[in-house]
């Protein structure tokens, strides 16, 4: 049996890769006669495939359970997810005006605060942000850049238009994994890749070493690069030795860094101590630095406060940069691009109820069986209460938990979000819901990735992507539908 | 520069790696040894647990010292630190966490290795499977190491993989000398005159040195000429004399960091073997010596490159 496209369902959701008649959208054309081609036997060869491919390269992440750490395979769906150039671009374009105004934003919430003066963002939200760093105030980095690495959430309604669901501007993961899913495709589908023009993606590591290059302090042609880890049973471990494998950098833990008199940071080398100039750190503020943050850190370096203070070492991200990733500070991200830019989003928020407010909280306190109730500061899925998919008694938990402290909630309608063809049991091709993040570099420069990491719900009608809850991933294919 | 965090894995990934494989090769040696040894001969299987110095591990685990038990003590447990398998896991931990000083295609491969190890072990276990299996291995092993050679540039990380491969092949073939000489220690002496030739010629085959000492040496097995090989050849890679003049060669080309470094230039003590009254236990007595020293090699080079007190 071959997959007939008419038999596919995706209901009233946009599906990526088939419209409401059960035609092929134009940039998934050739994949979905190659797809139809295939009998059932060779689709459930290819899967088979991909299992082993994906053993073999080793790619994993970490799942924290109760029975310790697990390292599992990472989960993939064969079938790719298609987004033509031209409404990639566009997206692109969005998504750099995004992140240049949130860095404006960051830059002067720790200097003048004129935002704040002139009452855009309200003043008691920052004061309350468990994200803004005092430590962080007057400090200029370099090209007054903060976030220089952001991973942002995005989402597509039924009306087929991409909405910005979150910001991640702390340590976003996920870019190894979108790098890792197309190295598989190519591996599972290499046919594909000669007759259709699917745009390449394997640009990002050097566009990153060179943003972080940079930041170096010390106008030295070779800067000292280092990935911070937290070491070896951190979640995205497998990600962080990826990306120092693919930029040529050290791949380095806190014990290996120190910081000396003179407030610049050493890594202990077989050859003695050497200087080190950037540090991409995949370790959370409050972790970095024991003697500013966290006094039992072991995982941070004492003194990489003062150092980076001092302009002697670059952090991307910069401390600090993680107020901006705030889901009260999203909804007013809008305003954000208009008050630096005078531009009107490119790509617009997801409609938001600020718990905080009162006449908003009513209506999500009346509400909770539609919405989606996120807390402001949680990243990973976790703490959400998905209303229509939640029981009377997990809604009465959240009525309690947001009156009780409503600065830290928002909610949201729930969306519909956009389904692909994904292959569930070993040959059948259902639609699953998912979304998109793509990666986002500024220094110098902006750079967006081309296209992202798709995230799906594996389990049938569930909204939930994330990984660490269960969630697959399938490769993302920007597909330049204009060249012959 | 190279992290010394790093260094200390790639070295000891190297030192499992060849752990793997010379594990693989012994047990199959064993597997070939034991088909023409006469009955009366009182050696069995347990030898390769105290080849490898598992006795008292091995018996808070098992209690009959059958060849079921010793071969899966020695490939599969993994409560046994140097069964194969766990120092597999050992050369795929240490490779994760300095995957970024190594090519890429390293981790794939050791990562097939390891699916094909966990895979198959049963077929080690059973007889009838073992040959195939062990080669498998084998060739896995020799396959990450020719991957090394051809593509690895000659930097430090490449000196680390040598220093760990060199030190645990040395190591490796004091234990198989030592062995050989126990068997015929504690054989009657009635049996010795057709042992012997039997039980050398299965040392050099688990060293892969059949062929070399023939072509070098240009004379039959016999005990005091493989002793001599397999201690003091200077072509042979897996000699202690060759492994130690490559310690030495790759140590002098990493960076001293203003240390006084403690040499890696080992002097074997003197012991002359000219025939078979040699390799009794002064015999056993020297390879001992030569173990500790080894020992001491080993802790130069952590000194050297892997502590750091600042």
């Amino acid at each position: 049996m071959s997959i007939d496209w008419k038999q596919y369902e995706p209901g009233n959701f946009f599906d990526e890769l088939i419209d409401p008649k059960g035609r092929p959208r134009t940039p998934a054309c050739k994949l979905a006669k190659y797809l139809g081609d295939l009998d059932s036997e060779e689709l459930a060869k290819r899967r088979k495939m991909a299992e082993a491919t994906i053993q073999e390269m080793g790619v994993s992440f970490t799942v924290y359970t109760e029975e310790g750490n697990i390292d599992r395979a990472w989960p993939f769906d064969i079938i790719p997810r298609t987004i033509s150039r031209q409404q990639w671009e566009k997206t692109a374009a969005g998504l750099k005006q995004r992140l240049k105004a949130l860095n404006m934003f960051i830059d002067d919430l720790y200097h003048e605060q004129r935002i704040l003066d002139d009452k855009i963002v309200p003043r008691y939200l920052i004061e309350n942000s468990k994200n803004f760093r005092p430590e962080c105030v007057g400090i200029s980095p370099p090209h007054g850049v903060w976030a220089h690495i952001c991973g942002t959430d995005l989402v597509r309604d039924s009306d087929g238009e991409f909405y910005v669901l979150e910001d991640n501007l702390r340590v976003p993961s996920g870019v190894s994994y979108m790098l890792e899913n197309r190295a598989i495709t190519k591996r599972v589908l290499p046919e594909l890749f000669e007759n259709d023009n699917i745009m390449p993606i394997d640009d990002y590591p050097a566009r990153l070493f060179d943003t972080l290059a940079s930041l170096s302090p010390r106008r030295v042609k070779q800067p000292e690069i280092v990935v911070l880890t937290p070491g070896i049973f951190n979640s995205a471990y497998f990600e962080h030795a990826f990306l120092a494998q693919q930029m040529g950098a050290e791949l380095v833990e806190g014990s290996d860094l120190v910081v000396g008199d003179d407030d610049r940071v050493y890594m202990r080398t077989i050859g003695g101590l050497s200087r080190v100039d950037v540090i991409y750190r995949r370790i959370d503020d409050l972790f970095l630095d024991p003697e500013v943050f966290n006094k039992d850190s072991v995982l941070g370096v004492p003194g990489l406060m003062r150092a980076w203070k001092k302009g002697n070492v670059a952090l991307a991200n910069a401390p600090g940069a993680g107020v901006a990733d705030d889901k009260v500070i999203y909804a007013y991200v809008p305003k954000i691009i208009k008050y630096y830019l005078d531009e009107e989003p490119l790509i617009n928020n997801v409609e938001t109820f600020l718990c905080e407010d009162e006449k908003q909280r009513e209506y999500v306190l009346a509400n909770l069986d539609k919405l989606v109730v996120k807390p402001a500061n949680e990243s990973g899925g976790y703490g959400m209460l998905v209303g229509p998919h939640s029981t009377k008694k997990d809604q009465a938990r959240f009525a309690e938990l947001i009156q009780a402290n409503p600065r830290n909630y928002i909610a949201q309608p729930t969306l519909a979000l956009s389904t692909a063809p994904t292959l569930v049991d070993s040959d059948n091709l259902e639609p699953r819901h998912l979304d998109l993040r793509p990666f986002i570099l500024q220094a110098r420069d902006t750079y967006c990735t081309t296209g992202g990491l798709t995230r799906v719900a594996m389990k049938k009608g569930s909204l939930v992507v994330n990984s660490s809850q269960g969630g697959g991933s399938k490769d993302t294919w920007i597909v330049d539908t204009e060249v012959k | 520069m190279m992290l010394s965090r790093v260094a200390e894995r790639i070295y000891w990934a190297a030192r499992y790696l060849e752990r793997v494989e010379n594990t693989a090769r012994l047990v199959s040696v064993y597997d070939n040894l034991l088909f023409d040894l006469p009955r009366s001969v009182n050696i069995g299987w347990f030898n390769l647990v105290v080849i490898n110095s598992g006795t008292e591990l091995f018996h808070e685990r098992y209690r009959i010292q059958d060849e079921r038990n010793v071969v899966k003590f020695t490939l599969a447990d993994d409560t046994n630190p140097s069964s194969m398998l766990s120092s597999l896991l050992l050369v795929r931990e240490n490779i994760r966490t300095a995957r970024d000083v190594l090519p890429a295609e390293a981790w794939e491969l050791v990562n097939e290795l390891r699916l094909f190890a966990t895979h198959n072990i049963q077929q080690g276990i059973n007889r009838s499977g073992r040959h195939a299996f062990l080669n498998g291995i084998i060739e896995g092993c020799q396959g990450i190491n020719g991957l090394m050679e051809g593509t690895m540039s000659r930097d430090p990380a490449w000196d680390f993989m040598r220093l760990g491969c060199n030190l645990e092949r040395a190591d490796m073939a004091t234990r198989l000398l030592d062995a050989g000489a126990a068997v015929l220690l504690t054989s009657d002496e009635d049996d010795i005159a057709g042992l012997e030739q039997l039980v050398w010629g299965n040392v050099l085959r688990s060293a892969g040195a059949y062929m070399p000492y023939r072509r070098t040496m240009r004379t039959a097995v016999n005990g005091p000429d493989v002793a001599n090989f397999l201690l003091s050849d200077e072509h042979f890679p897996r000699s202690v004399h060759f492994c130690l003049e490559r310690i030495a060669a790759a140590a002098s080309h990493l960076p001293k960091a203003g240390k006084q470094h403690r040499s890696l230039k080992l002097e074997l003590p003197p012991y002359s073997i000219e025939n078979d009254e040699h390799l009794g236990q002064a015999f056993r007595d020297h390879l001992n010596d030569l173990q500790l020293r080894l020992m001491e090699v080993h802790a130069s080079i952590a000194e050297n490159w892997f502590l750091h007190d600042n």
